[in-house]
């Protein structure tokens, strides 16, 4: 089988990995990579729990092929946390109680990251806007909504970035 | 939000409780936001190997040859597993609660009854050679008539869909066709109620579409053990199954689970552990055996459908006199839990009111469809579906209002249920009274006043006399027992791969055992001799005293496991 | 056979690499192609894709805006000069979607997707395919015979402006909101002279396996007043010579008995 070499950076540090032909950034991400924050729901682009950030804005990373993202930037959940500070958005998640299974939260938040990185102050309509690719089973959307909008409310936003 | 209301039931508990009424964090709530909690997928094993099914485009076909030459030679493939593979290719997951005959292969050999059931797993070096080569086992299909309606299932000259169940319904107590459920004598209640209204009801399959799918990864392990993550919501029972199924003693399985990504019932079928192990044993390696989204919808089990016919017999006054249920749970092509589904949910009948008469037939049938297994509510919902629909319909008919007509009717401390058990806890009118007040609904003084402590109990804890029955008598099924060793008649399995113990010998033994003859189902129902029935009691007008303190300090719980007292 | 990969500087080299394997598909955002990898899909087994910028540029031309067809949702709803297809692109999936898939690959999306590809058709677009000069193809040509360009790439997609913006109406009727699939869509344009409808073009999508005209109801509003009873009569020809089909997300039978519904809530400006 085919292999190629790719690099690119994942939450500011760079990577260099050989992906399959044919292989999907979710599973270059997870399995060359060791980061398993990104989750697989589908693989069909259904249900957004494998979303990450390219360049800031959100990708389905199931249906991304891993060889398109030569030298780009690639946020994940595992890049939110400042150490041990967590971001205002797992904060806000923890505090509304926006994570049952937590299966979906890696998703919502870099849907959410990237809605916040853009729009500080979004109505709650934009709110469900940016999270209409992804799919929650358990915990209902309104905590996570709710989660959403305090995080942009809550001060250490913006330094946070 | 959560709202307490204390104000109900206040001199029954010690108003000091410490957690309940506060918020308290999920312990797991900071690995799921940081993306650190362990799901099943989340343990990366070098070498890991990954499993796909070839699964039957057929809702019921027999299997005449799988070829899976050409597949075999495909780049990546390490293994092609057949049915003759699994050491012990028959199970039912509640035989392991003593329940029911062993009537599902993890991988069919013979024949298939419902749409994506297994006839071959392939073992590759990676997901996409695995798919690559179940696209080249080639499957010698003869199709065959299906059945996929309840009601079309147990007609006479049915296809069969499961053998093990030649009647396509499973065999209650090593007795009945059906599950019953007889209080009272509802056809004489019929004969002097005002009126008799009667309803169906369906419900259609649920897919409890969790978000994670379901699968599992062995891995060979120190000590000759197997490590297996895994998505169950049921550990044991996934480890017992996998015990059995590959004959290895449990004590050689080391399950890790408790993670999950949704299940909501949906994973409790122990259908990826074993195959995992056994790639594992087969290989030597790590495997990963997981549905896909497709697989997850199609071949995962959802809640059953089902099917209730009601029948209630009721006075003018809105007092129901009678309630009949016929009742057929679609199981799909096996057992699972449905049969089970349907013990729960005959322990609730007739719903939560005070009714002196009941009937219940409620069938567990066999369909080419999925096969059906848990979901939120198990064995409930749909019935409850059911039940609360025709409260509403009778309402209307008799001109009642809806939540008045719930409160006539509502068991109160004291009465006696259907399945002779004495109501206690009961709280379904002061539920009554918070909904309509909720709603703004405005209900009568009389309906205001009553309360689930007063009024209950006297005639109304009494058991009518009970008009009993034969019908669905199966003949050639005995019941059996979990705890006994020796099969009646039956030998020890043998030849088990690997040191299986006598632990996994133990497993073998099985719930209810058909006798060498072929199981009969008998002619349709007769209707029985009627004595009068029994008049429902009115609730008395005047309330009685308060009850004795030592009666009232109970704590508000009560179980409703059907299986408790088999 | 794992997917073999192949990559190009450019449009033309990814289009010979084309016509030479049989088993090839031209990569766009990969939002259908790779949901098909995933599956294992057996029927193709090399992906060609192109790095071209070309691909990806907008051009305002005369009274038409050129899009390349490597031109994303996102990119659309943000143009400046596109904002008459900014609220078309801003319903096709998620944000994440939305950011990946892009015009081309929506040419060719079957039913219950190709809402982009209604619009583009009601408009009367015109496409441009890698290899072929000259004024390109009707879209009408290209979609009635679509399984024949599976093996070309298309370069460009030139969409007429409205003159009126309000001339261009856009209708996804789905059960989820905000990002349901359509169970159908509704394009129309109606250019008027003189307070008539001039030229109507209205196009549906998920009424059959690929978008389609409405040629009935565009017969009903040519030469009319859009009136109480010019929407009338479009609503009574709704379904006229179209056969809706049924899928998981609504019968054929649904379909039809609410196509005239959304209609004529489109026609009179309703909004749902
Ligand atoms: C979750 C989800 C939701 C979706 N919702 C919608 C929706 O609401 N509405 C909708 O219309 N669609 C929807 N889609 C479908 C799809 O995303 C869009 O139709 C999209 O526009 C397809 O474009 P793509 O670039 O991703 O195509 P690709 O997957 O890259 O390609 C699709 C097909 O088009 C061909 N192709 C792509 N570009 C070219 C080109 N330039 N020349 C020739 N052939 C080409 C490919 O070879 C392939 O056969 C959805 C998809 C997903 C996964
Ligand atoms: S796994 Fe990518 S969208 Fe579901
Ligand atoms: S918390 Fe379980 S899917 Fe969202």
């Amino acid at each position: 089988m085919a292999r190629k070499p790719l690099q690119f950076h994942l939450n500011g540090s760079e990577k260099a990995v050989f992906v399959e032909d044919g292989q999907n950034l979710l599973d270059v991400l997870r399995r060359g990579v060791g980061d398993l924050t990104p989750k697989y729901g589908c693989g069909q682009g259904a249900c957004g729990t494998c979303t990450v950030l390219i360049d800031g804005e959100p990708h389905l990373s199931c249906l991304t092929l891993a060889e398109t993202v030569e030298g780009r930037q690639i946020t994940t959940t595992a890049g939110l946390a400042q150490g041990a500070d967590l971001h205002p958005l797992q904060k806000a998640f923890m505090d509304n109680f926006a994570a049952q299974c937590g299966y979906c939260t890696p998703g919502m938040l870099l849907a959410a990251k990237a809605l916040l990185d853009r729009n500080p102050n979004p109505s709650r309509e934009d709110v469900v806007e940016a999270i209409s690719g992804n799919i929650c089973r358990c915990t209902g959307y309104e905590p996570i909504i709710d989660a959403i909008l305090e995080a942009a409310k809550s001060r250490g936003f913006r330094q946070f970035g | 939000m959560i709202e307490f209301r204390k104000d109900y039931f206040a001199d029954e508990r010690d108003d000091d409780l410490n957690e309940i009424g506060k918020p308290t964090q999920r312990q797991d709530a900071l690995g799921h936001v940081t993306g650190r909690s362990p799901y099943f997928d989340d343990h990366l094993f070098d070498g890991l190997l990954h499993i796909r099914c070839v699964r039957s485009p057929h809702h019921h076909a027999r299997v005449r040859r799988v070829d899976i030459s050409e597949a075999e030679r495909m780049p990546g493939v390490v293994r092609i597993v057949l049915g003759k593979d699994v050491p012990h290719n028959l199970n039912t997951l509640l035989s392991l609660l003593d329940f029911g005959l062993d009537d599902e292969p993890l991988i069919s050999d013979k024949k298939v009854s419902y749409k994506g059931e297994p006839v071959a797993a392939v073992i590759a070096e990676s997901e996409r050679q695995a798919r690559d080569a179940v696209a080249k086992v080639r499957v010698d299909w003869e199709e065959l008539p299906a059945v996929l309606d309840v009601e079309d299932a147990i007609k006479p000259g049915a296809p069969v869909v499961n053998e093990v169940y030649p009647g396509n319904r499973f065999v209650y107590h090593g007795k009945y066709d059906h599950q019953k459920l007889r209080f009272g004598d509802v056809e004489a209640a019929f004969a002097k109620a005002d009126r008799v209204i009667e309803g169906r009801y369906q419900m259609s399959p649920i897919e409890q579409a969790p978000t994670e799918t379901c699968g599992a990864i062995a891995a060979p392990e120190t000590n000759d053990r197997y490590v297996v993550y895994t998505s169950t919501q049921a550990l044991f029972f996934s480890l017992d199954t996998t015990s059995k199924l590959l004959k290895v003693p449990s004590n050689r399985l080391h399950f890790i689970g408790g993670t999950v990504g949704g299940g909501f019932g949906g994973k409790v079928d122990s259908l990826h552990e074993p195959m995992a192990v056994l790639g594992t044993m087969l290989t030597g390696r790590p495997c990963k055996y997981t549905f896909d989204r497709a697989e997850e919808m199609q071949v995962g089990a959802p809640r059953g459908a089902e099917r209730w016919y009601l029948k209630d017999g009721v006075m003018n006054d809105g007092r129901i006199v009678a309630r009949k249920f016929i009742g057929y749970f679609d199981s799909g092509a096996y057992t699972r839990l449905s049969s089970y589904a349907i013990i729960k949910g005959v322990g609730h009948l007739p719903g939560p009111y005070t009714i002196p008469n009941v009937y219940a037939d409620v069938y567990c049938v066999f369909t080419n469809r999925t096969p059906a297994t848990a979901m939120r509510g198990f064995g409930i919902t749909g019935v409850d579906f059911a039940i609360e629909s025709h409260m509403d319909k009778i309402a209307h008919e008799l001109g009642i209002d809806p939540i008045e007509f719930r409160i006539i009717n509502a068991y109160r401390d004291g009465d006696m249920k259907a399945h002779r058990r004495l109501a206690k806890n009961t709280a379904l009118i002061e539920c009554c009274h918070v909904a309509a007040e909720k709603a703004g609904w405005s209900l009568s003084p009389a309906a205001r006043q009553a309360s689930s402590l007063r009024d209950g109990g006297g005639a109304r804890a009494e058991i009518p006399h009970t008009v009993t029955d034969e019908h669905g008598r199966v003949e050639g099924y005995t019941a059996g027992s979990y705890a006994q060793k020796k099969r009646p008649g039956g030998s020890r399995p043998q030849g088990t791969s690997g040191p299986a113990g006598p632990v996994a010998a133990q497993r073998d033994s099985i719930a209810v055992t058909p006798s060498a003859s072929s199981p009969s189902f008998d002619a349709p129902p007769r209707p029985a001799p009627q004595p009068a029935a029994s008049s429902p009691p009115r609730p008395a007008a005047v309330s009685q005293p308060e009850r004795p303190a030592e009666q009232r300090r109970v704590t508000r719980f009560s179980s409703i496991s059907g299986l408790r007292r088999r | 056979m794992p997917v073999k990969v192949e990559s190009f500087d450019s449009l033309d080299g990814a289009a010979r690499a084309l016509s030479a394997a049989r088993s090839a598909r031209f990569l766009g955002g990969g939002t259908l192609l790779m949901r098909a990898v995933n599956d294992g899909d057996q029927s193709f087994d090399t992906l060609v894709r192109a790095v071209d910028p070309a691909s990806r540029q907008v051009r305002s031309e005369g009274d038409g805006v050129t899009i390349g067809a490597g031109v994303t949702m996102a990119e659309v709803v943000a143009h400046r000069d596109l904002s008459f297809l900014a609220p078309v692109a801003r319903v096709v999936g998620g944000p994440a979607v939305r950011n990946m898939a892009t015009v081309g690959g929506n040419l060719f999306a079957s039913s219950p997707y190709g809402d982009f590809t209604a619009a583009l058709l009601a408009l009367g677009a015109r496409l441009e395919l890698v290899g072929q000069g000259g004024r390109g193809i009707e879209i009408d040509e290209f979609l009635r015979d679509r399984e024949r360009y599976v093996g070309s790439i298309v370069r460009t997609i030139s969409v007429p402006r409205p003159r009126d913006p309000g001339a261009f109406r856009f209708a996804k009727v789905s059960r989820i909101k905000p990002k349901g699939i359509a169970l159908l869509t509704i394009a129309a344009y109606l250019p008027q002279s003189a307070g008539r409808i001039r030229g109507a073009r209205v196009a549906y999508s998920s009424m059959g396996p690929r978008p389609l005209r409405a040629t009935a109801v565009e017969r009903a509003l040519d030469g009319q007043y859009l009136d109480a009873a010019t929407i009338e009569q479009a609503a009574a020809v709704a379904c006229d010579g179209i056969e809706p089909h049924t899928d998981g997300l609504a019968s054929a039978w649904y379909r039809r008995e609410v196509a005239a519904v959304h209609l004529k809530r489109l026609l009179t400006g309703e909004r749902r």
